[in-house]
């Protein structure tokens, strides 16, 4: 039962956020953006051009969808867990007239408008250092929301399971962690042995890059609505999964 | 007077084992309602339920007119809650908390921001209306959660264990905002073991136990109904054997809870007088009360 009951929820998450907005967007953009750099300038130096480009252009796609599926993760992660569980603001919210399912609504939009500033923050910074000068570059700005959607509707079914903040060190050690290495944030994932490929075919991060790494060097992707697809089933599937055992955990 | 609460052969399950078994229960507006019992009775599942957050087996509930769970978020609108736990937003201040949670009612700010100084003012935290929740103490932050239960101005207020963990002060206070509250004629329905916050606030009290309700009725009622009138308390020294014996000829009952014996007659006299003689022996003469009526329907071993 859904109802834009959730949009108080929202804005609630905003105006804590909006206390906090200045460390909260250096936090967002200094990790990823000294990856970038670092990386991209100090080992990019020694490579000769990955896939016809320099290779902090290659990387900076990577970092784009990296950055903002860290984002949504740890705001779905840790965050929702503080305010389901240790700080018990759901329950408070639905003694208001607001459901369950409203409250993961806000949640699952929340991480993903929080992993959009990630995403929007790296572009930012892509575009002034001339990484990208492509107007097709701009079509990033639509992929985004849909990684955060699919990492935060993933974060919260985790979230769902979870006994306390230790259990998340799991789930970033044995998937979000193998998966930035499976998908080609840091390096082409073609060089990678056959049965990786393929395991890396399935996963979310992968179809993301598949999307923005050529809209960033200003060509179109190939097979947009498979990927565009794959990213939506997990974001469904992810949220619906949540919902299912959030609501077995919570108001059973 | 009509009902604002009815609730009728209410059943939940947790595996296999029944946390409410039956109950029936119906609430008039304008009462002070008290669920007593101890501790694991199912008095929170019971609220729970009643508000829709919790799926019952079966049972019919209406809430504020409404069947709950099927329209239980309209039920809600016309409800405050103050939950056992304090779940204030420790990332705002006192009157942010309130204006926050008034939006969660669909409520624009324009009318919360009119609401908030006198709620403010109910809860005597006017001066601490920037205050950030960590620095307020604990009856504080009750009071503050009980003006955030009134912020959409409810028919009926929801408390669980409203003063538990609260100091003798503070819960004066709460009392008295309580009897405020019902003498505007709002509802409500608690939860509570402490047996003079029931005995002083509720008009009609129901004992639970083991997922049932066991007896119903005015607090007065109660003790007449179940108890004999009067009590003696002894202790002290040799206080077992005394208890064997000559109590048993001059009281109706006696029972035994640690070094204390309690004994239950119509008429204490020839009880004290019996006492008199006994050296060792201290005891405490006094009225029945609730607080004996729940011990004797529920029993005095602990319970975890």
């Amino acid at each position: 039962m859904i109802s834009l009951r959730f949009i108080p929820v929202l804005r609630r998450n905003f105006l804590v956020w909006r206390k906090l907005a200045v460390p909260s967007v250096l936090g967002n953009l200094a990790d990823p953006m000294i990856y970038m750099l670092g990386l991209g300038y100090g080992l990019g130096g020694l490579l000769p051009q990955v896939d016809g480009v320099s290779y902090i252009a290659f990387l900076a796609a990577g970092t784009v969808c990296f950055s903002t599926m860290n984002s949504a993760t740890f705001e779905a992660l840790y965050s929702a867990f503080s305010r389901m569980h240790v700080q018990r603001t759901w329950d408070a919210i639905m003694n208001a007239p607001l459901t369950l399912d409203d409250v993961v609504l806000a949640e699952l939009v929340w991480a993903a408008s929080k992993s959009f500033l990630s995403g929007l923050a790296i572009l930012l910074v892509v575009w002034s250092l001339g990484l990208s000068n492509s107007w097709l570059s701009l079509w990033v700005l639509a992929v985004v929301p849909l990684i955060g959607l699919c990492f935060g509707a993933l974060g919260l079914a985790i979230t769902a399971l979870a006994p306390s903040y230790d259990f998340f060190m799991y789930y970033f050690t044995l998937v979000i962690t193998p998966m930035a290495m499976l998908c080609g944030v840091f390096f082409p994932a073609e060089r990678l042995p056959e049965a990786m490929q393929l395991a890396a075919s399935v996963l979310p991060l992968s179809h993301a890059i598949q999307l923005v790494r050529p809209l960033l060097l200003g060509a179109a992707p190939q097979h947009i609505v498979l990927h565009a697809a794959v990213l939506a089933a997990y974001a469904t599937g992810g949220f619906y999964l949540a919902l299912v055992l959030l609501r077995r955990r919570l108001t059973s | 007077m009509a009902s604002i609460l009815s609730v009728r052969d209410l059943r939940k399950s947790y595996g296999e084992h029944e946390v409410v078994s039956g109950v029936s229960l119906t609430v008039e507006r304008g009462q002070c309602f008290g669920l007593l019992g101890p501790n694991g009775a199912g008095k929170t599942t019971t609220l729970r339920l009643c508000l829709g957050l919790t799926e019952p087996d079966s049972g019919e509930i209406e809430l504020a007119g409404e069947p709950v769970p099927a329209r239980a978020r309209e039920a809600r609108t016309r409800v405050g809650v103050v939950p056992q736990m304090d779940n204030l937003d420790p990332d705002f201040t006192v009157s942010e908390n309130l204006l926050v949670y008034g939006r969660y009612f669909g409520l624009p700010d324009r009318d919360i921001r009119t609401r908030i100084p006198q709620l403010l003012d109910f809860a005597e935290l006017t001066a601490r209306r920037d205050a950030r929740i960590q620095t307020l103490s604990g009856g504080m932050k009750r009071r503050l959660t009980l003006a955030r239960a009134l912020i959409n101005d409810p028919d009926i207020l929801f408390m669980d264990e409203p003063t538990t963990g609260l100091d003798p002060q503070a819960r004066h206070l709460i009392w008295e905002r309580l009897k405020r509250l019902l003498s505007q004629g709002k509802t409500i329905l608690l939860t509570t073991h402490f047996m003079d916050e029931a005995e002083r606030l509720c008009d009609r009290i129901a004992i639970m136990d083991r997922g049932r309700l066991i007896a119903e009725g005015s607090p007065r009622k109660l003790i007449e109904q179940h108890i004999e009138p009067e009590v003696v308390e002894v202790y002290g020294e040799g206080v077992a054997q005394w208890a064997t014996g000559a109590a048993r000829e001059a009281a109706l009952r006696c029972e035994q809870s640690g070094e204390t014996v309690f004994c239950y007659a119509a008429d204490a006299r020839p009880l004290l007088a019996r006492l008199e003689a006994e050296r060792d022996l201290r005891y405490l003469h006094r009225p029945a009360n609730l607080e004996d009526v729940f011990l004797k329907l529920t029993g005095r071993e602990l319970r975890d």
